[in-house]
């Protein structure tokens, strides 16, 4: 009997009929072939966010992004009309890669007035416009307005920045569609003070989406987290969603969260009990506008107990809020079939005292234990299905994200490879 | 590295005093248990008088014996895992795994 109602169909997964209820092949996860057909059919065409308006405060701030998945290096800046762009980081006379500091494949930050050239001091201005050739004298006829900077796609929502490398793709905020809409007038503008964490994980993006998207694991690989009673109850219990929501090609989990705070405060360790935050926050929310009430999409069980919603916007964005007043989000972007960047951010309201800030650090201590068993288990993962002793794996109702992150690549990829047949 | 005087016991730990998460987190790694354990049980009874302490200041401009305070009870919080709940350094089943803070919120 489960703890929470699941739909009439009898399970969440049943609810969405085209996703079936079979194993699912993970061959996507280790044929080079399938990794080439992603990067176009997926990653060249969908909105990928890169950042947030916080990165590009004033006129001149801009950023750079290594996206090795589409071979590029994109600017981001904020121009002097206080839009935010996005250009491919290269000159248009010989395609020096533009902006970057000793080592050409490291990102950068900054702010500046126009961009030049390292190679031979071509200047653009920060809407993107070739303003300068040096020695323009000795050039044939090269007409400044035609030379500009190859722009890229970009909006933003909410305050994330978004880019597509598809100038025919559908407007940023139609793609993101029902949860987006329903997410606007959170105030992620306030929860300003960032953590950011990176690692290189030896495995394919999709399966650290996985271990995100589900939590049926959580009992198990992160029982010795909790104090031994309580670990005991919830491996005892098991998991279950509050609720769980599909828009193609995006997904969320909605998750029960009574650590914060919790019932009993013999549930949790010492330090927490004094700083009055873990896994799942402070305790204590920021005093700030748009936390009560919530946007429509959060919590959409309308559930007591509810802790945190994580909303997977295809393909490689995760963004999940947290009861207590805070967010964080999960980039995975492919370096290769086995291999991808992972970056997480922690966001919050600036602390204003001493207390405050050890409140966020036991957070971001706390999410970094868990993640380090998370990431663990991915290279682990890959190794085995590369063996393809196995191919097919059965998936449960708890990782109905999981069933939905595989069916929908599969689809890009077919409609991709279909179109090139034709 | 002074401390506040109300928590001048602290000073034998005051090669806790690290500005950085990368930098406390690589000194947990190089910590004996019994190293980690002395300096929990000194620092730990003190964490919520310090906490009540730091209210008279902005956190955003501790005078320097202050802000070392913060900075070491932030130690404490990155060793209160091991003390706490693993009896050893090192994150159970994390094997290789690793994951550096690359940006956080200043001191």
């Amino acid at each position: 009997m489960p703890h929470f109602a699941k739909p009439a169909e009898g399970s969440w997964t049943e609810h969405y009929p085209e996703l079936g209820t079979a194993p699912v092949d993970y061959t996507d996860s280790i044929d080079p072939a399938y990794y080439e057909a992603e990067r176009k059919a997926v990653f060249r065409r969908t909105w990928l966010n890169v950042g947030r308006v916080e990165q590009v405060p004033k006129t001149g701030s801009y950023y750079t992004k290594e996206l090795a998945v589409v071979d590029t290096s994109l600017i981001i800046v904020r121009g002097k009309d206080g839009e935010i762009r996005a250009f491919h980081n290269m000159c248009r006379h010989r395609g020096n890669k533009l902006v970057w500091n000793d080592f050409p494949g490291e990102e950068v930050k900054g702010t500046c007035r126009q961009f030049t050239c390292k190679y031979h001091a071509w200047r653009y201005s920060l809407n993107g416009e070739l303003t300068f050739i040096q020695q323009e004298e000795e050039f044939f006829g090269v007409d400044k307005s035609s030379y500009g900077l190859k722009s890229v796609r970009c909006e933003v929502w909410e305050g994330f920045i978004f880019v597509n490398l598809d100038p025919a793709a559908q407007p940023l905020a139609d793609y993101l569609g029902e949860f987006a809409k329903g997410l606007e007038g959170y105030p992620f503008h306030e929860m300003t003070e960032v953590f950011t964490y990176k690692a290189e994980v030896g495995s394919n993006w999709k399966l650290f989406i996985d271990a995100f998207a589900e939590f049926y694991h959580a009992p198990v690989l992160h029982q010795k987290q909790a104090v031994k009673d309580e670990a005991d109850k919830l491996l005892r219990v098991g998991f279950e969603g509050l609720h769980y929501e599909l828009h193609d090609p995006h997904a969320m989990i909605s998750s029960w969260g009574g650590m914060s705070p919790p019932k009993d405060v013999n549930m949790v360790k010492p330090i927490e009990r004094v700083l009055r935050s873990g896994l799942f926050g402070p305790w204590d929310r920021p005093d700030i506008e748009g936390l009560d009430p919530l946007p429509p999409a959060l919590n959409p069980a309308r559930h007591k107990a509810w802790g945190t919603d994580s909303f997977h916007f295809y393909p490689n964005f995760m963004l999940l809020i947290w009861a207590p007043g805070w967010y964080l989000t999960y980039h995975y972007w492919p370096t290769a079939v086995d291999r991808h960047l992972f970056e997480a951010n922690l966001y919050f309201v600036p602390a204003k005292t001493a207390a405050q800030r050890l409140a966020h650090e036991l957070a971001a201590v706390t999410f970094k234990e868990y993640a380090l068993q998370d990431a663990n288990t991915l290279e682990a993962t890959q190794t085995m299905l590369k063996s393809r002793v196995i191919s097919e794996f059965p998936l449960c109702d708890q990782e109905l994200l999981l069933r939905a992150l595989h069916k929908v690549t599969a689809d890009y990829v077919k409609e991709y490879r279909d179109a090139a047949a034709r | 590295m002074p401390l506040p005087a109300e928590f001048a016991s602290l000073e034998p730990f005051s090669d806790w005093i690290l500005v950085t998460e990368r930098e406390r987190y690589a000194k947990r790694l190089a910590s004996s248990m019994a190293e980690m354990q002395a300096f929990y049980d000194a620092a730990f009874p003190l964490l919520e008088p310090a906490t009540t302490y730091l209210e008279q200041f902005p956190v955003d401009s501790l005078p320097d014996p202050e802000r070392n305070l913060l900075l070491l009870m932030m130690s404490l919080v990155t060793v209160s895992f091991p003390v706490e709940v693993w009896k050893q350094a090192r994150v159970p089943d994390s094997g290789a795994a690793y994951l550096d803070l690359v940006s956080e919120p200043a001191v």
